[in-house]
């Protein structure tokens, strides 16, 4: 059976270039939109690995990762944040949240194939 | 007061700045303390042996005692000092470089407030990338959207054998997404081409109501005959101090309360009672029956040719100045907090019980002003709001009166200011290291 990831972004065509070029690498992919119950989705979900946007309507991406990571089941679940920022202080904080990873916008299909056949091999 | 009048000034700051006591350098001098004190308080004329002692004694050119150096010069230095901190400038040989090398002490003093200027600009600018959501936005909605086109466009790349279905659909994606980038682009270069003027960005709101007031001699003629709000528009219109609508606000907010004031204490009658009661705000409060602080407005707004300089400071319960009017004897700082000394402060602690001062401005020579506070309570009193307090310092420049009357030395702001021994100083002088 094929490793699930969850992808939670709320641009559309971003969701669909990330969602093929997954697919086709033979991913299984779930997509979330919004803030406000991406953690629940999370949880109905039992993904392999979280794809997390920074900014999303409804809630802040660095929320959404801080309670992941307070949850008994997903806190193991390896997260790939994508931000706008490059900034340092986004970096930090996404470290202390307790980002696995993190992808700056615009990113390349090859980076985000890397970084995901990465974080669920370990 | 005519420079060469103040010479005992000058001797007093240099003695204060050398930290000897009048005894002290009488003794040194060989004349008594009494005569030294005469001399400090300029009721002595002095010059030949004695100014040349004087002089050796604490150790300055005699021509620096005798004739001193412009004090807005010296003021200008003294703040050029005070920023710059680190470069330890001598700030105790100021007047000898004034003195010695004008030309260089305005030229440095010119390129201090220039420096000060661009560096209210950066700010600006740093905060407006910082918390301007619309910036922040369209620079979100562009990456987004290059993001997009990014993955997409790579996608159509990389697969030559793509299914023609998801080709056709990555190429609609492509299309939208490009259109909207150039839109947002467009958006983003409009923004920072549409920004409003850097200048009205760079003086704070309150800066430009003080230049605004500042042109026009704190005196509206125009709002001295019955006025309405069309007066006040008109007084305001098209004025090009006042670039943003705060200060448009604010300026506003000041003219209606000239406004009423003037009605109740009309130009004419208030030039009467002043030429027969003098600058007394109390007296003149009797007369028009009218508040102390109101009284204070009118005086600070009436033409300098007529009365003479008035000079006026309000600030709200927070300390905040929110209305400054300087005069040549009394400074007012423009950023920094005041001089907690000021009786401005210490109406707060005390509303309803008005004061009078005469007060003595460290670094401004021996001039002395008569200061007047009182407190004006803003609206009614309400049992689940703090009050709202302003208070209201005038200040006149000292008659002298009997001469009996103690003199309170207080300062412009912490640190440009040299009085030893403060126990309101927040920040240490510039002027008092190694004392």
């Amino acid at each position: 059976m094929s490793k699930k990831v969850l992808l939670i972004e709320d641009e559309p065509n971003i969701i669909e270039a990330i969602s093929f070029i997954l697919n086709r690498d033979g991913w299984q992919v779930v997509t979330h939109s919004n803030g406000h119950d991406a953690v629940e989705a999370a949880r109905e979900r039992a993904p392999d690995l979280i794809i997390l946007d920074v900014m999303l309507p409804g809630r802040s991406g660095f929320d959404i990762l801080s309670e992941i990571r307070d949850d008994a089941g997903l806190a193991t679940t390896p997260v790939l944040m994508l931000t706008a920022r490059g900034q340092t202080k986004d970096r930090e904080m996404a470290e202390r949240a307790g980002a696995s990873r993190y992808m700056t916008k615009p990113f390349s299909n090859a980076d985000v194939l890397d970084a995901v056949r990465d974080l669920v091999a370990t | 007061m005519a420079e060469t009048s103040m010479i005992g000034t000058r001797i007093r700051e240099r003695r204060v700045l050398a930290g000897l006591r009048q005894s002290e350098l009488a003794r040194r001098v060989g004349i008594s303390p009494s005569y030294l004190n005469l001399i400090e308080h300029n009721r002595r004329r002095i010059g030949g042996k004695t100014l040349l002692k004087l002089a050796e004694t604490l150790q300055v050119e005699p021509s620096l005692l005798s004739e001193g150096a412009e004090a807005t010069l010296i003021a200008g230095l003294r703040e050029a000092a005070g920023d710059g901190a680190q470069a330890a400038a001598e700030v105790d040989r100021i007047e000898e470089f004034a003195g010695r090398f004008p030309g260089w002490a305005r030229l440095l003093v010119e390129l201090h407030r220039d420096k000060e200027g661009l560096e209210r600009t950066v700010k600006t600018l740093t905060d407006r990338l910082e918390h301007d959501p619309h910036l922040a936005d369209s620079l979100h909605e562009v990456i987004s959207t290059v993001t997009a086109i990014r993955a997409t466009a790579s996608i159509l790349e990389d697969d030559q054998n793509l299914e023609p279905d998801w080709q056709r659909r990555f190429h609609r994606n492509i299309s939208e997404d490009s259109r909207r980038l150039a839109e947002g682009a467009e958006a983003l270069v409009h923004y920072l081409e549409d920004a409003p003027d850097t200048e009205a960005d760079i003086k704070s709101p309150q800066d430009e109501l003080h230049a605004f007031l500042s042109d026009n001699g704190f005196h509206f003629p125009s709002l001295e005959e019955a006025s309405d709000r069309t007066t006040i528009a008109k007084a305001l219109d098209g004025n090009e101090r006042l670039e943003s609508e705060a200060a448009r606000v604010l300026a506003r907010t000041v003219l209606l309360q000239y406004a009423e004031d003037a009605a109740r204490m009309p130009l004419r009658e208030m030039l009467d009672a002043v030429a027969r009661l003098g600058l007394a705000p109390d007296a003149l409060a009797a007369h028009f029956d009218a508040p102390l602080n109101a009284v204070f407005r009118r005086l600070a707004a009436l033409p300098e040719e007529a009365v003479g300089p008035v000079g006026l400071v309000i600030c709200d319960a927070s300390g905040t100045l929110i209305f400054r009017k300087p005069i040549a004897g009394f400074a007012i700082p423009r950023t920094a907090g005041a001089c907690t000394l000021w009786p401005l402060y210490q109406v707060l602690g005390q509303p309803r019980t008005p004061l009078k001062a005469v007060l003595r401005q460290a670094g401004r020579g021996d001039a002395r002003v008569l200061a007047f506070a009182a407190t004006q309570e803003q609206g009614p009193a309400a049992f689940d709001a703090p009050p709202m307090v302003r208070a209201h310092m005038l200040v006149v420049p000292d008659s002298g009166g009997d001469g009996t009357a103690p003199v309170r030395d207080v300062g412009t702001n912490c640190r440009v200011c040299p009085l030893p021994g403060c126990t309101a100083r927040r920040e240490p002088s510039i002027f008092l290291k190694g004392f």
